[in-house]
């Protein structure tokens, strides 16, 4: 039998789970997040392996879901010293690199911006050309200054020839390891917040070595012989390789976890999913098993970017939220409890009023001592839950795309809470298990291939040129250890592009299977 | 005349945001170049039209073609400064000032950038008071101001001095210099002296635009304060239910719906939009015409909200608010006003829609 063992670390708990070829669940534990991360994946693995009755090398692959390089950025901490060049001059030099991003964060990446003639328009012409020379001396200025660098050039997402000349101007030059990150790879059409996005790829490829390191000698420390993965925000599973060059794209890998965890759960492809956690509720949208990306520019640690984000409406609502009371009138959140809910909340004798305890007074949740919360005026408690539902109602339509009814999934640590009908949902699923949906997502999660071009198409050959196509996402996908009867198709975009003579057509095509056993 | 500051740059986005009526351009681009200009050059004088003297050379300034090219291809900041220097020599004589061409979306906040450049004064005024999407929807063409001699330029240094004989030419011949040039680039237009800028401007629209920043950021109530700032009226408290749109000859076309909450809990509502919102109908009746300013805002945060940012089940208010006087002429409703966008409704003032 060869199982997987799935760990994802978020805020406030690390969680784990091991799955057999079949996808059951064999164990699954939570354990508080350490401030070094390693120790509570550790102590996570330990309870798993003191769970199971096989034998630890039967566990073949483990995926790992965490939330360390998107706290390197907002707390500033490891993060690289990056050198950054934009090609496109004469444009853009109104606004330059970096210009909006927060000091506290230049202070540690440095400012070592340069811009560089070069760059092309929107239909693929030059705006200039590339000013080669001055790539050779940026290079010898940089040389020992900085780790990593990032180049963003003006429509490399149509045409990203000068981003990739620049790359290998500074490897002919340097003799020692340098990360690049290219903007191309990285965002959409929108100059700064790819830049951004650029940079702060750049700015967390040590800690993403760090994490692949701890993770790999957690298992190794616990006999665990196992091929490593690493969670992407798409619900897919990237090589430590591909990870090491594309950090960035762990960022809110958790929502998509616990997204893919309760599909599977509950078996609902097309879903709402409501993940209520102690201080806050995310919910998401299942299209097809995967979360819905958003189509606007997401901000991560005070910078606008536009990478690929999943849909998440955080609402300021959990088991920790406290309640207050002032007269007949009450207000609910935002401020939390948290963590301490144990501590402080009325039930467990603490002297905070929270939802938890609006849900015990209820009577919709059997927890702690229902006798500490018996006084509330039973008028005001059903007022106040009432309150509690419609708030996750109105988000819930906010993620709606339409008017019609959908299932409703929920999961996370607070789905105990909710118990009735909900608005706008054609029926509501509580699965099992629905604490430990992030670890689970992460074991359950395919292998990906993707690619994003520009591509002439000529109108009697529109059919063959996207089989082709469609045919390199499935190898990609399958060289990076995808099973190859089983991998598809899973999201297909093609823009026509109005601007561009001839036939220029933008395709973006994703393909995905089950890992390779 | 007083300075404007980076302060007072970050309210007037919003502001412009909100006077934009759900289009205009993100004024993103536009508030990052003139903060990196001001931080550069130094504050910007803001004037108001009565300090300009008659025979002044006022000259606005503003981006032309698409907005999805300008976030992409960032302007260098040189495009102005060799636009207004080629008019000048164009013409033999010397800028005085200059203005925004309109008071919403990203071409309010340029000329800003402009200014701290050159050190020229930003006239306190502007051609719409809220966001067009052609080149004649302003007060000056009203007036017969000629939107030449104007000069186009892009950041490879080319500009153009174009004399055109009427409106319908100066949009052909720059469209597709626009394109030929890179998809898009900045302009010097409607040169005016400072009389012509005093009579067929709409005055004081930078200082509203940073009152209604301050507002929306600042105020506990921030909806009613607009609406008596504005002399606006709640036209509606809803939910969006339902959003179309299509793209149409560089046009976004479409239309929202709303579900009422609160007070309006038993009525619907319909947004028209074309770029901007320009119709907005309760219960199959219209409450507000353009050039009437329609725009919808958040209704917790009071924020502006961009047609395209418009999604379903936001909860939003609906602030409708008279036009300037400019526009209620038969000839400001004939250039701007329903039938031009092609709706089959007379025009009637916010005022008497909804008496």
């Amino acid at each position: 039998m060869a199982y997987k063992l799935g760990i994802d670390v978020g805020g406030t708990n690390t969680d784990g789970a091991i799955l057999d070829e079949q996808m059951n669940v064999i164990s699954s534990f939570k354990s508080p997040t350490t401030d070094d991360i390693e120790s509570g994946i550790k102590n996570v693995i330990e309870m798993l392996l003191d769970d199971i009755d096989f034998d630890k090398s039967e566990i073949t692959h483990a995926m790992l879901g965490t939330t360390q390089c998107t706290n390197a950025i907002v707390t500033r901490k490891g993060l690289n010293s990056v050198g950054v060049i934009r090609t496109g001059a004469p444009a853009g030099t109104a606004v330059e690199p970096l210009y909006s991003m927060p000091d506290d964060l230049l202070s540690v990446i440095g400012e070592n911006t340069f811009q560089v003639r070069g760059g092309h328009e929107f239909n693929g012409e030059l705006i200039a050309e590339l000013d080669e020379e001055k790539i050779r001396e940026i290079a010898k200025e940089l040389k020992g200054k900085v780790s990593s660098i990032a180049i963003t050039s003006i429509f490399s997402p149509v045409n990203n020839e000068h981003e990739i000349r620049t790359k290998e101007i500074i490897e002919e030059i340097w003799d020692e390891e340098v990360a690049f990150s290219l903007s191309s790879e990285i965002g959409s059409i929108g100059l700064l917040e790819r830049e951004n996005a650029t940079v702060l790829n750049a700015s967390i490829i040590d800690v993403a070595r760090k994490t692949i390191i701890g993770f790999e000698k957690a298992l190794e420390q616990n006999g665990i012989n196992a091929n490593v993965y690493f969670c992407q925000n798409d619900g897919t599973l990237m090589s430590k390789e591909y990870t090491l060059k594309y950090p960035i794209l762990t960022v809110a890998c958790g929502p998509t976890n616990s997204l893919r965890g309760a599909s599977f759960l509950s078996d609902f492809n097309n879903a709402i999913i409501v993940d209520i956690g102690g201080t806050t509720t995310d919910i998401g949208v299942l299209n097809n098993g995967f979360p819905r990306e958003s189509s606007l520019s997401v901000e991560l640690g005070g910078v606008q970017t536009n990478f690929r984000m999943p849909d998440i409406y955080s609402l300021g609502l959990g088991g920790g939220t406290i309640v207050q009371i002032k007269n007949n009138d009450f207000q609910i959140g935002p401020d939390s409890v948290g963590y301490r809910l144990p501590a402080e909340a009325k039930i467990f004798g603490g002297d905070v009023l929270t939802v938890t305890d609006i849900a015990v007074a209820k009577g919709v949740l059997d927890l702690g001592d229902r006798t500490l919360v018996e006084d509330l005026n039973t008028r005001l408690v059903d007022e106040i839950y009432e309150e509690i539902l419609k708030m996750i109602e109105r988000s819930i339509e906010r993620m709606k795309t339409s008017a019609a009814d959908v299932p409703v999934i929920l999961v996370g640590g607070g789905s105990a809470l909710i118990q009735g009908d909900i608005e706008g949902a054609s029926e509501v699923v509580n699965p099992g298990n629905g604490g430990v949906a992030n670890a689970i997502g992460s074991a359950i999660s395919d292998i990906s291939g993707e690619v994003e071009k520009i591509y002439n198409i000529d109108p009697g050959e529109r059919e063959n040129t996207l089989a082709e196509i469609k045919k390199i996402a499935i190898n990609e996908a399958v060289e990076a250890g995808a099973d190859k009867d089983k991998t598809e198709i899973i999201s297909f975009e093609d823009v026509p592009l109005a601007y561009l003579p001839g036939n220029a057509t933008r395709i973006k095509v994703k393909a995905a299977g089950p890992l390779r056993k | 005349m007083r300075l404007i500051g980076k302060e007072e740059i970050e309210k007037m986005a919003i502001g412009a945001a909100l006077l934009g009526t759900g289009g205009g351009g993100d004024p993103y681009i536009g508030k990052l170049m003139a903060l990196q200009a001001i931080e550069k050059h130094g504050p910007v004088k803001l004037i108001s039209a009565a300090e300009l003297d008659d025979d002044d050379l006022v000259v606005p300034s503003a981006m032309m073609g698409a907005p999805t090219v300008m976030v992409e291809k960032v302007p260098s900041g040189e495009e102005s400064l060799a636009a207004f220097s080629a008019l000048e020599d164009y013409l033999g004589k010397k800028i005085t000032a200059t203005m925004p061409i309109e008071a919403g979306g990203v071409n309010s906040l340029l000329p800003l950038a402009l200014a701290a450049q050159t050190g020229l004064p930003v006239v306190d005024a502007d051609g719409m008071g809220r966001a067009f999407p052609e080149l004649q929807m302003v007060t000056f063409y009203l007036d017969d101001i000629n939107a030449s001699p104007m000069v186009l330029a892009d950041e490879k240094k080319n500009s153009i001095v174009l004399n055109a004989v009427n409106g319908m030419w100066t949009e052909k011949i720059a469209r597709s210099a626009t394109m030929t040039m890179g998809g898009s680039l900045l302009n010097a237009i409607y040169p005016m002296t400072g009389k012509q800028t005093k009579e067929s401007s709409i005055l004081n629209s930078l200082t509203l635009e940073e009152e209604l920043g301050d507002i929306i950021l600042n105020s506990k109530n921030p909806i009613e304060d607009l609406k008596t700032k504005l002399k606006g009226y709640i036209l509606f408290n809803g939910k969006i239910t339902d959003i179309e749109r299509k793209t149409d000859g560089g046009f976004v076309r479409g239309s929202a719906k709303f579900n009422g909450i609160n007070q309006d809990k038993d009525s619907t509502a319909s947004l028209e939009f074309q770029n901007e919102n320009l119709m907005c109908l309760v219960d199959g009746q219209p409450k507000c015409i353009t050039p009437d300013l329609i725009t919808v805002l958040d209704a917790e945060t009071g924020m502006p909200i961009t047609t395209e940012g418009l999604k379903f089940g936001m909860r939003v208010v609906i602030l409708g608010m008279p036009a300037d006087e400019k526009w209620r002429t038969d000839r400001g409703i004939e250039t701007v006003g329903p039938k031009y966008f092609g709706y089959d409704y007379e025009y009637k003032t916010i005022e008497e829609l909804n008496k």
